[in-house]
């Protein structure tokens, strides 16, 4: 009888205890924040949130799936359009709009991958960019939807009477919760069956075809599931800044959530949440001391690029 | 048991203006070992290609258990039982020797939209993937992974790989490749004790292992089939010898 | 639709093509020789258009900006290569998409701390600036048919360097098939960077000859990027040749759509449908046609490789 491999790379264990503690520390935060008297942070920590969500997405299909997607941010622009077009026309209710977007993303995903997955290599790289061009360009021209400019969200999504999500304390506790759920979808499904496919495709494309396993099916399956994901926090965004514009889709956005991968672990569990959170913490605290912040931030994902090409959560891990 | 379980009927593939596979025709019985040789260049290793599917012919047809497998993609070959093995190392480099086969096995159940239950507590399926490694010699190697393996080992594990899909018939392209004297003893005796419920057929260059090993022998010369036969026959056979100038055979 | 209007839209359909085909010459070859995709490749023209209209500005003349720019640029272009780019050829490509993004982002931001937000001005030169009578009742823009001269003239240039000379013959061997190149005894280091070089030099001469049409301004580089890696997905990654049958290509169909399909929509949809779809449809064009290259031709039509 045999025991599987107990520190199998396949496997990706949640550390329940460290785990819980940091979700325990996360549900403390407001309050925590509130008696420090940087009560303004907690949009901060929402905000990384969100983006640790839209970059677990992006590294189901990058980090473990090895699909290097430069439009990903079309997934979350257009779960957020999707909320914001339907609070326009007159549905405010998150029950029916939220579904919505994610179903919007999914198919979004689903007809992106269907021929962007026929390709490989450098091919997918600048196809998958071009159909979120492709997606940029038709939001920038829709007038009926804000052209250029944008939608602004008259409200909030309606959830329930007890929860005001114009409340910051309680849209961050939603956020959480939300973020919470999908994170541990992404353990499980990375741990279970169609996880170790996806990763044995990212190991050795050819020998899993020859083995017998349908690799675009599955490839595609994970492009919608990352796509769906991505949805999510679109919706998630568009509630918290209470509006959206094309430039949610423009290629510099995938950019910055590959570079979100990239910063905190690709193929890390926790890489996308990492990433969003140094990013954004990085950004904070640059942009306070000069303008030109972004520059150092090009300096810093180059010397990551350079140095430590897996990201910031492979030091942390065994070699 | 003497049905012919590999049709390959006049099968044709070029490549620019080079007919690598010039209407090639075999048979392969079923349980039997038959081997395919051939000089450098006869185009064993496309032929391979095209009968395992990951290169389709310009022409010809390719019949496997009564059914017409031309156009067949890959992996549902693999399903219909015809798995192969890769003359260069093709394995899983970053992970353990028993999740190599763990992969392999579970390619055979299907059902790999499973979303929720972790893999690893599906314990028959590891179970099944260390019954195939012990079958192969790497038993005590469940934990290496597959890139800090010997060279020896690395080919039991390809052979492993294909075995572990529950195949019918076994396409192994050069599986002595690279293997010193001893790698190759045991090599080989794994190859005979899969004789029997499988039909294998190998491309092999170790003319020793072959003569060893093969019930029949197919030459191959400039993309076709020129005898077939059983080992006697083909070391007589005066187009063979002809074709390796009389060197290998002898 | 008159004939002089169809004349006039494919003078710059051409011009642009032409304009395109130097900026994805360079990153083809970049591409299929060091086989490095190259993000970056857009802010060595917007670099290149920035210099040039400084050097203008300062020197008075635009002749003497543009010499002084295209060989600033090409400078810049090789520094960076020695410097950075050199690490990245052996990597993998999310590397390489990630480190040309981080040198396209701190280009961005270096060009606005130097320049600041406000677009430059560029000037073309005075002899220039106004209209020559083609035929009677047709004047087209003197500058414009500068722009087309050029890049007819460097089209020459490359072709004669390609197939005329020892270096240009390094770079299609290097182009089709690296390993053979480097045991043919070719200083690889040496000719990666010269073919940088050249490219930066070739984005720098289409950011003077853009310039004074479009805006020299902060983030120029990337929409022509984007189209420059259509065009190179649609030629043939590494062909010089299918780069310049794509541009081309690329270029005319962009400009007749967006030329074309607003009246032809508002014939047949009205004018809501005109300005509303119309704007976007020929925007998306040509990436409908990249995804149809990619998916019936997937090395796209004159490959290089084998």
């Amino acid at each position: 009888m045999a025991d599987p491999v107990s520190s199998s790379p396949l496997d990706h264990r949640l550390r329940k205890v460290p785990a819980l503690v940091l979700l325990a520390a996360l549900v403390a935060l407001p309050w925590g924040l509130q008696a420090a008297g940087h009560e303004f942070y907690l949009a901060l920590a929402t905000r990384i949130l969100i983006f640790g969500l839209a970059a677990t997405s992006l590294n189901l299909v990058l980090g473990f799936g090895g699909l290097v997607s430069f439009g990903h941010a079309a997934f979350v622009g257009a779960g957020a359009y999707t909320v914001a077009v339907l609070m326009q026309d007159g549905i405010a209710s998150a029950w029916i709009a939220w579904p919505a977007a994610v179903g919007v993303s999914a198919l979004l995903a689903a007809a992106i991958g269907a021929i962007s997955l026929r390709t490989r290599g450098v091919y997918f790289i600048m196809i998958t960019l071009a159909f979120a061009q492709m997606l940029y360009y038709v939001m920038t021209s829709l007038k009926a939807y804000g052209g250029e400019d944008g939608l602004s969200l008259v409200s909030k999504s309606f959830v329930a009477e007890a929860v005001d999500l114009g409340d910051e304390r309680s849209f961050y506790l939603l956020t959480l919760a939300v973020c919470a759920f999908a994170f541990l979808f992404v353990q499980r499904l990375l741990n279970a069956r169609f996880g170790h496919t996806l990763q044995g495709l990212r190991e050795n494309e050819t020998r899993m075809a020859a083995i017998g396993f349908p690799v675009f099916r599955y490839r595609l399956a994970a492009f919608v599931l990352a796509g769906a994901l991505a949805g999510v926090a679109g919706v998630l965004l568009v509630n918290q800044s209470g509006f959206v514009s094309p430039s949610l889709l423009d290629w510099h956005q995938s950019g910055l959530l590959l570079m979100m991968v990239i910063l905190g672990g690709v193929g890390h569990l926790y890489g996308g949440l990492a990433g969003a959170a140094i990013f954004l913490l990085l950004e904070e605290l640059l942009s306070g001391y000069t303008t030109h912040w972004k520059f150092v931030l090009g300096l810093v994902l180059l010397a990551v690029v350079l140095l430590a090409p897996n990201g910031v959560m492979s030091f942390r891990r065994r070699k | 048991m003497n049905a012919t379980i590999l049709h390959v009927d006049g099968l044709v593939k070029r490549f620019g203006g080079l007919a690598a596979t010039d209407g090639a025709t075999l048979d392969v019985r079923a349980g039997e070992v038959h081997a395919l040789i051939g000089p450098n260049g006869a185009g064993k290793t496309t032929l391979i290609h095209q009968i395992a599917g990951s290169l389709a012919p310009d022409a010809g047809r390719i019949v496997f258990d009564g059914a017409d497998v031309t156009a067949l993609p890959m992996a549902k070959r693999v399903h219909a039982g015809l798995a192969r093995s890769y003359q260069i190392t093709n394995v899983f480099g970053r992970l353990p020797v028993l999740d190599n086969l763990a992969l392999a096995v579970q390619a055979r159940s299907g059902g790999s939209l499973r979303f929720w239950r972790p893999a690893r507590s599906e314990r028959a399926r590891y179970d099944e993937a260390a019954a195939v490694a012990e079958r192969v010699g790497l038993a005590e190697k469940l934990g290496r992974l597959a890139n800090e393996l010997s060279h020896g080992e690395q080919r039991q594990l390809e052979v492993g790989l294909a075995l572990a899909t529950n195949p019918k018939l076994l396409l192994l392209d050069e599986p002595m490749a690279g293997m010193g004297p001893d790698e190759t003893a045991r090599l080989l005796a794994l190859l005979q004790s899969l004789r029997g419920g499988l039909t294998l057929v190998l491309v092999e260059h170790d003319m020793d292992v072959v003569f060893q090993l093969a019930d029949r022998i197919s030459t191959l010369v400039s993309g076709r089939v020129i005898a077939c036969g059983t080992p006697d026959e083909i070391r007589a056979h005066p187009d063979v010898r002809r074709a390796y100038l009389g060197d290998e055979i002898a | 639709m008159t004939g002089i209007l169809v004349l006039e839209q494919s003078l710059n359909g051409l011009q642009f093509g032409l304009m395109l085909f130097l900026l994805a010459a360079g990153l083809t070859l970049v591409f299929g020789i060091m086989d490095m995709i190259n993000l970056a490749h857009g802010s060595l023209y917007m670099v290149g258009a920035y210099l040039i209209a400084a050097a203008s500005l300062a020197s008075g003349s635009f002749w003497l900006g543009l010499v002084a720019g295209v060989a600033g640029t090409a400078l810049f272009g090789v520094l960076l290569e020695t410097t950075v780019l050199r690490r990245l050829y052996e990597r993998d490509h999310l590397s390489q998409v990630l480190g040309t993004f981080a040198i396209l982002l701190m280009c961005n931001e270096g060009v606005r701390w130097i320049w600041g937000s406000q677009p430059m001005t560029l000037n073309p030169p005075p002899a220039l600036s106004g209209p020559v009578e083609l035929l009677p009742g047709f004047s087209y823009p003197a500058f414009r048919l500068l722009v087309i001269a050029t890049g007819l003239l460097v089209a020459a240039g490359l072709w004669a360097l390609v197939t005329r000379t020892r270096l240009g013959m390094q770079v299609r061997a290097g182009a089709s098939d690296r390993e053979m190149a480097l045991a043919m005894g070719v200083n690889v280091r040496r000719l990666f960077t010269a073919v940088f070089g050249l490219g930066a030099a070739l984005c720098a001469v289409a950011g003077g000859m853009l310039g004074p049409l479009l805006a020299v301004q902060v983030g120029m580089g990337e929409n022509i990027l984007i189209l420059a890696f259509v065009v190179i997905v649609i030629g043939g990654i590494g062909s010089v040749r299918g780069a310049f049958i794509g541009a081309l290509l690329i270029g005319v169909i962009d400009t007749a759509a967006r030329a074309l399909l607003p009246p032809l929509l508002e014939r047949l949809a009205g004018p809501a449908a005109a300005s509303d779809v119309a704007p976007a449809l020929a925007s998306i064009l040509i990436y409908v046609l990249m995804a149809a290259v990619l998916f019936w031709k997937p090395q796209g039509l004159f490959p290089a490789h084998g």
